[in-house]
């Protein structure tokens, strides 16, 4: 049985930003994640940030995920890769399996920052090769250095969507369109604007009906929707892709923390179940934190904020940071937090953040 | 399809080229990189057939979590072909359902 | 309802018009000048602290838009490679014979060589016609993102936005 003081569960940007939060004020940490390589979807991301300086503008992800393993390393953070929390039992109690192992860990405090998985739509023919996850569009371009096709379709206008559009682009593929069922593109128009000016059209109110070929995708039929997203028949127009990349949404990935056994609640527009917390990112067990994506689908700056205040709440908690101290900290954060949550598009997460909160207490 | 120069991101870092073979034909790809990546670059997008239908299937979440790439490398089946690192001489194989059958030693 | 940004994914020319980071003409052909094209409120301020002439303002409330003072930008470049939405754009209608040049932020490869003939694109990625590039800069403070310049018929400088390689 391994003792840690705090066990980040996910390395990251929530995961590595509350590991070198608490490191700093001299908490032990050990993150786990079960891939091969740590970052989280940060070393994904080429395109620059957006907020102010101390929301990082204008550095791009993977800058941002280099400079966090590095601090994380040098405060002797230990990073354990190829690692599954497979449960969370009493009393912090874990399981991990470790490659072929399995070792049991104890922690004080557990961090659950597992991010979101991808969802999808099932068409006729979408499980033909060709049909790919945003996220896997970006795995293969950005991480391996291939192109995943020549022509390709995207299905979804929201940030992930467009912002994968441009670099699909930037990859050296060409990008038929971009479809989305909403009228509305879901996305930031600065993101849309960058994919448009190179021509690639946007169809909204539109979407796949069905993707054809022998044995990969060699077309797609698209077909227009009315405001009850109901196929218009007789709209259907065909595409010519190799590729279609599904960019529809994501879901917390919270297994760990149902079955953890805490309060969760249903919160769409924050991509579906997610945990109540409190404003030190803590849930209603006591011990068990939150952060970033697993607890609301939000973006990579407030991911490193939640963290931040994770990390800080559980430094102040095992008795290594003051109070005054930390809450003077945590408000910055906050402050901080409340920036990147405003605007059309922040509003409405800043307010079911604020209900998620509100839960805690009642 | 590989990228040989990307805009933002430069030249992508890869181990030595080794050989591999696919369904009998040779290939080559990079140590390391995973399985998948070196097929794709050969234009292999086709990983298996399903076990009731026949269907084919590839790569779709690529991170190692929704098993469509799955083929039988080294006489292994269900070889999550994504995330498998490439190594010298594997033998990898389009697995047909559920692969070959485990033989008592 | 005429179709805008949110509907085509570019600027309408009302949306345009209605915008507090464009310049007006008579600016335009004073000399080049920044001409910043974001119009939701992203919480985003980089604009604001990269001007060292202290013309875009963003405020506290760093969802607000950013607005230009015409007067005191000196078209000094700075802004183009600095906003990570690459909303922002350098005009000069100042050139003689009816010519104009648009500066634009590209990351994309191959860059192009100065005076190469490129297509120029408008926002909505539609040909406009032959340009010229006179300029291609990518210093590392730029970080990856190039500008270029492209030298057109003055009628475009508002409408050219971006541009396709020929070869």
């Amino acid at each position: 049985m391994q003792r840690c003081e705090m066990v980040s569960v996910g390395a990251g940007p929530a995961g590595l930003a509350a590991a070198i939060e608490a490191a700093r004020s001299g908490v032990q940490v050990v993150v786990y994640d079960e891939n091969d390589r740590p970052g989280g979807q940060l070393f994904k991301q080429i395109h620059k940030f957006f907020g102010s300086k101390e929301h990082r503008a204008q550095e791009r992800g993977f800058d941002i995920g280099r400079q966090l393993l590095e601090e994380a390393r040098q405060l002797g953070v230990e990073v354990s890769l190829n690692s599954v929390v497979l449960g969370i039992y009493e009393n912090r109690a874990m399981n991990v399996m470790i490659r072929d192992r399995i070792e049991q860990v104890k922690a004080q405090k557990i961090l659950v920052a597992t991010g979101a998985s991808e969802n999808m739509i099932p068409f006729a023919g979408w499980t033909l090769p060709g049909v790919i996850g945003a996220g896997a569009a970006q795995t293969l371009a950005n991480i391996h250095g291939i192109r995943p096709g020549n022509r390709l379709l995207m299905v979804g206008s929201g940030n992930v969507g467009l912002v994968v559009a441009y670099q699909m682009l930037q990859a050296g593929c060409r990008v038929a369109a971009v479809i989305d069922a909403a009228p509305k593109i879901g996305g930031y128009g600065v993101h849309a604007a960058k994919v448009a000016r190179y021509g690639v059209p946007f169809l909204m109110s539109h979407t796949v009906k069905e993707a054809h070929g022998m044995d990969r995708v060699q077309g797609a039929t698209i077909i227009q929707v009315d405001e009850k997203w109901k196929a218009i028949s007789g709209t259907e127009k065909e595409m010519d892709v190799d590729t279609i990349c599904l960019a529809v949404g994501l879901n917390p990935m919270t297994q760990l923390l149902q079955m953890s056994g805490c309060k969760m609640v249903y919160v769409p527009n924050l991509g579906g179940r997610v945990p109540a917390h409190d404003l030190n990112q803590e849930t209603t067990l006591p011990g068990i934190y939150v952060a970033g994506d697993v607890s609301g689908i939000e973006e990579a700056s407030t991911a490193i904020i939640e963290g931040r205040i994770a990390g800080l709440s559980i430094a102040q908690s095992l008795g290594y940071l003051e109070e005054q101290a930390f809450l003077e900290q945590r408000e910055q954060q906050l402050q901080s937090m409340r920036g990147l949550r405003s605007g059309s598009h922040g509003e409405a997460r800043g307010k079911a953040k604020d209900y998620l909160n509100a839960v805690m207490k009642g | 399809m590989r990228i040989d120069e990307h805009p933002i991101l430069g030249k992508f870092e890869k181990e030595r080229k080794v050989q591999f073979t696919f369904d009998g034909q040779p290939m080559e790809g990079y140590e390391g990189e995973p399985i998948a990546v070196a097929l794709r670059s050969h234009g292999v997008m086709v990983h298996r057939y399903t076990t009731k239908r026949n269907d084919p299937r590839g790569v779709f979440c690529a991170i190692g979590r929704c098993t469509d790439c799955i083929m039988v490398v080294d006489g292994v089946p269900n070889v999550r072909t994504c995330v498998e690192p490439l190594r010298e001489g594997m033998v990898v194989q389009t697995q047909v359902g559920k692969g070959p059958e485990k033989t008592s030693e | 309802m005429s179709q805008g940004l949110s509907v085509t994914g570019y600027l309408s020319e009302e949306e345009i018009k209605n915008s507090p980071g464009i310049p007006s003409e008579s600016r335009r052909q004073k000399g080049p000048v920044a001409v910043i094209e974001c119009i939701q409120d992203i919480p985003c301020n980089p604009c604001e602290a990269s001007c060292r002439a202290g013309a875009i303002t963003v405020g506290e409330d760093i969802t607000n838009l950013p607005s230009l003072d015409e007067e005191k930008c000196v078209g000094c470049q700075t802004c183009v490679p600095i906003c990570p939405g690459q909303a922002i754009f350098m005009v000069d209608e100042s050139l003689p014979n009816g010519r104009a040049t648009v500066m634009m932020p590209y990351e994309f490869l191959p860059l192009p060589d100065e005076g190469e003939i490129v297509t120029a694109l408008d926002r909505s990625g539609k040909k406009l016609g032959d340009a010229k590039v006179t300029s291609v800069r990518k210093t590392e403070r730029m970080d990856e993102t190039a500008v270029v310049t492209i030298e057109i018929p003055k009628e475009w400088s508002m409408r050219a936005r971006a541009f396709r390689l020929k070869r």
